[in-house]
C-alpha cells in the first residue's frame, strides 16, 4: 500500500479551478518530484495535502483520510511542508525554529538527538544557533526550513520549490542536502520549477499541466521524454 | 523633594497596573490582530467578584489572608472563563471576517459587559472590604501604602513569569509562532484555536489580578471602572509597541510616571490655571503623539496598520 495516494484531488480557488483531477501516490522511502510550468497547480496540491486549502477528492495518507482534517492534525501525522518562500519564523533564533518543528512531539531525549542529527547535516546552522532567522540570506533560510522539517521526523517530506530564489551555488549545496535526507530513507514529495534537478534527485515524477498530471513514470524515463525535453528541460 | 518621589512612587503603582492591563491588550493583538476592547471590563469583573467573595468571606468569619488567596483565586478563575467566553463567542466566529467586525463586537461586548455588572451589582461605587493590610510608611520621603508594596511585588512576579512564559516554554513559542505566520505555526503542528484560547485565559487571568489589585487600591470599584482602565492600558500598550510583550510593560510604566508627575505638576506649569483633575488627558495626549510621531511605538519593529 501506497504511504500517500491522492485520487481525484479538486482545489479552486473561487471559480478559478487550479487543481482538478489529479491522482498521484507516493510509496514508503520514495522520491517523488512534481514538475510543471508556472501555474499548473503545483504548490496548490502541496498545500492541499497539507491541510491548508480546502480540497476534494480522496487523499490516504499512512493509513488516515485527510479529507477535512485541520492543518495542524495533518502536521502530526507526520505529512510535513516546507512552504514556498520557506516559511521560517524570522523573530526566533535557529534553536528555536527547529524547536518549533519539534512541536508536536513529546520524546524529548529522541528529540535531543534529533538536534544533533540536524547539526551534523548542517553544521552552519550549528554554529549560528543563537542568531535572529530574519538575517539569514535565502539559502540559509531554506537549510533551516529543511532543518525545522527533519524535526518533525516526517513520514513524508513535502518541498515546494526549495531553489527559488536562491544564487546557483546556492541550489547546488541545497540539493546536496535534499540527496542526502533521501539517502536516509525519508519518503519525499518535491515540487520545483527546475526540472532538471528535480528529476536527477527523485526515482519518480510527474508532469503538470492545468491542474492534471498529464506524463508520469520514472525520473530516468521522463528526462529522456522528447515532449518533457522540450517543454521543461530547456533543449531542443 | 518630597512630593517629587511622591510622585513617581504613585506612578510607577499606577503604571504597574497598566503594565499588567497593557500585556492582555498585546498578546491578543500580537495574535490575532485583534483589540480587544472587552479586556478593560474583564478587569473590572475580576474587582467585583472578588468584592463579593470578600463580602461572603467575612459574613462567614474568614480570617482575612485565606481570604484574600480565595477571593484572588475566584477573580481570576472568573475572568479565565469570561475571556474564554468572550473568544470563543464573540471573536473566533468572525476571525476570517474584514477587521472592522470584530472590532465593533469587541466595542459590543465592552457595553454588554458593563451593563451586566451594573444589573448584578448596581450603578453606586463599592466600597473594597479593608481586609488588606492597612499600614502605611515613609520610604525616601514618600508616603507608602501597604498595598501599594503589594501592587509593586505582585506585578513584578506577574511580568517576569509572562516573560519566562512566552519566551521558555512550549506554549509560549506556539503563540509567537501564531504571531508570525499562522499558516506556517499550522504546518508546525500548532493548534492555533487552543493557543489563540490559551492567550485569552492569561490576558484575564492577569487583567483579574489587575481589577483586584486597583480596586484595593482606592478601596472601591464600580461597573464602569474598566473603560477608562482598559482605554489607558490600550494607550499604554500602543506606546510601548503594540504586540510587543517588553514593550507594554514599558509602556505601562511610563504612562503610570507620565500620568502621576503630569497630575503633580500641572498646576505650577499652567500657573493654576489647569488642576490634577486634568490627570486623564496625559493618557490620551500621549497616545496622541505617540500615533503621530511614531505609530509603531517605542519598542515595536514594524508598522502594523495593513488594509
Amino acid at each position: 500500500m501506497s504511504l500517500l495516494a491522492v485520487e481525484q484531488l479538486r482545489v479552486a480557488y473561487g471559480r478559478i479551478r487550479a487543481v482538478q483531477g489529479l491522482d498521484l501516490r507516493v510509496d514508503e522511502g520514495e522520491a517523488v518530484c512534481l514538475i510543471g510550468a508556472n501555474g499548473a497547480g503545483k504548490t496548490t496540491t502541496l498545500k492541499a495535502l497539507a491541510g491548508l486549502l480546502p480540497a476534494q477528492g480522496a487523499i490516504q495518507f499512512d493509513g488516515h483520510r485527510l479529507g477535512g482534517r485541520p492543518a495542524h492534525e495533518i502536521a502530526r501525522l507526520g505529512l510535513t511542508l516546507v512552504p514556498e518562500g520557506r516559511g521560517i519564523f524570522p523573530r526566533m533564533t535557529v534553536l528555536e525554529n527547529l524547536q518549533m518543528g519539534a512541536y508536536a512531539r513529546r520524546d524529548r531525549h529522541a528529540v535531543k538527538d534529533d538536534l544533533e542529527q540536524v547539526f551534523s547535516l548542517l553544521p552552519r546552522l550549528a554554529e549560528r544557533k543563537t542568531q535572529k532567522a530574519g538575517l539569514f540570506s535565502g539559502g540559509e533560510q531554506q537549510m533551516l526550513a529543511l532543518g525545522r522539517a527533519l524535526m518533525s521526523q516526517p513520514r513524508l517530506l513535502m518541498l515546494d520549490e526549495p531553489s527559488m530564489g536562491l544564487a546557483p551555488v546556492m541550489v547546488q549545496t541545497v540539493f546536496g542536502i535534499i540527496g542526502q535526507i533521501i539517502a536516509r530513507g525519508v519518503s519525499l514529495l518535491l515540487v520545483e520549477q527546475n526540472a532538471r534537478l528535480a528529476l536527477k534527485v527523485c526515482q519518480r515524477g510527474y508532469v503538470l499541466e492545468h491542474g492534471a498530471a498529464t506524463l508520469s513514470g520514472p525520473a530516468t524515463e521522463l528526462a529522456a521524454d522528447p515532449a518533457v525535453q522540450a517543454a521543461y528541460l530547456g533543449e531542443v | 523633594m518630597d512630593i517629587l518621589a511622591q510622585q513617581i512612587l504613585n506612578g510607577l503603582v499606577l503604571g504597574s497596573i497598566y503594565a499588567v492591563v497593557a500585556l492582555g491588550y498585546t498578546m491578543v493583538y500580537g495574535i490575532l490582530e485583534l483589540i480587544n476592547f472587552a479586556h478593560g471590563e474583564v478587569t473590572m469583573m475580576g474587582a467585583m467578584v472578588a468584592i463579593s467573595v470578600i463580602g461572603l468571606g467575612l459574613a462567614a468569619g474568614l480570617p482575612a489572608l485565606p481570604l484574600i488567596v480565595l477571593a484572588m483565586l475566584a477573580a481570576i478563575a472568573a475572568c479565565m472563563l469570561l475571556g474564554l467566553g468572550i473568544e470563543r463567542f464573540a471573536y473566533r466566529p468572525l476571525r476570517r471576517a474584514p477587521r472592522l467586525a470584530p472590532l465593533i463586537t469587541a466595542i459590543g461586548m465592552s457595553i454588554l459587559l458593563q451593563n451586566i455588572a451594573m444589573m448584578i451589582w448596581g450603578k453606586q461605587y463599592i466600597p473594597f472590604p479593608p481586609v488588606f493590610p492597612q499600614g502605611e510608611h515613609r520610604i525616601l520621603g514618600a508616603h507608602v501604602t501597604d498595598v501599594q508594596i503589594i501592587i509593586l511585588i505582585t506585578t513584578v512576579l506577574l511580568m517576569l513569569a509572562l516573560t519566562l512564559l512566552v519566551k521558555h516554554t512550549r506554549l509560549g513559542r506556539a503563540m509567537r509562532a501564531i504571531a508570525q505566520s499562522q499558516p506556517v505555526a499550522q504546518l508546525m503542528g500548532v493548534n492555533v484555536n487552543a493557543v489563540v484560547a490559551a492567550t485569552f485565559a492569561i490576558g484575564s487571568a492577569l487583567a483579574a489580578v489587575a481589577g483586584v489589585l486597583v480596586a484595593a487600591n482606592y478601596g472601591q470599584a464600580q461597573y464602569y471602572m474598566g473603560f477608562l482602565l482598559g482605554l489607558k492600558a490600550f494607550s499604554a500598550a500602543v506606546l510601548g509597541g503594540i504586540g510587543n510583550i517588553a514593550g507594554a510593560m514599558l509602556g505601562g510604566l511610563l504612562l503610570g510616571l507620565i500620568e502621576s508627575l503630569g497630575a503633580g505638576y500641572i498646576g505650577q506649569l499652567t500657573g493654576g490655571f489647569l488642576g490634577s483633575n486634568y490627570q486623564d488627558v496625559f493618557a490620551f495626549f500621549v497616545l496622541i503623539l505617540v500615533l503621530v510621531f511614531r505609530p509603531s511605538g517605542l519598542l515595536g519593529e514594524r508598522v502594523v496598520e495593513r488594509a
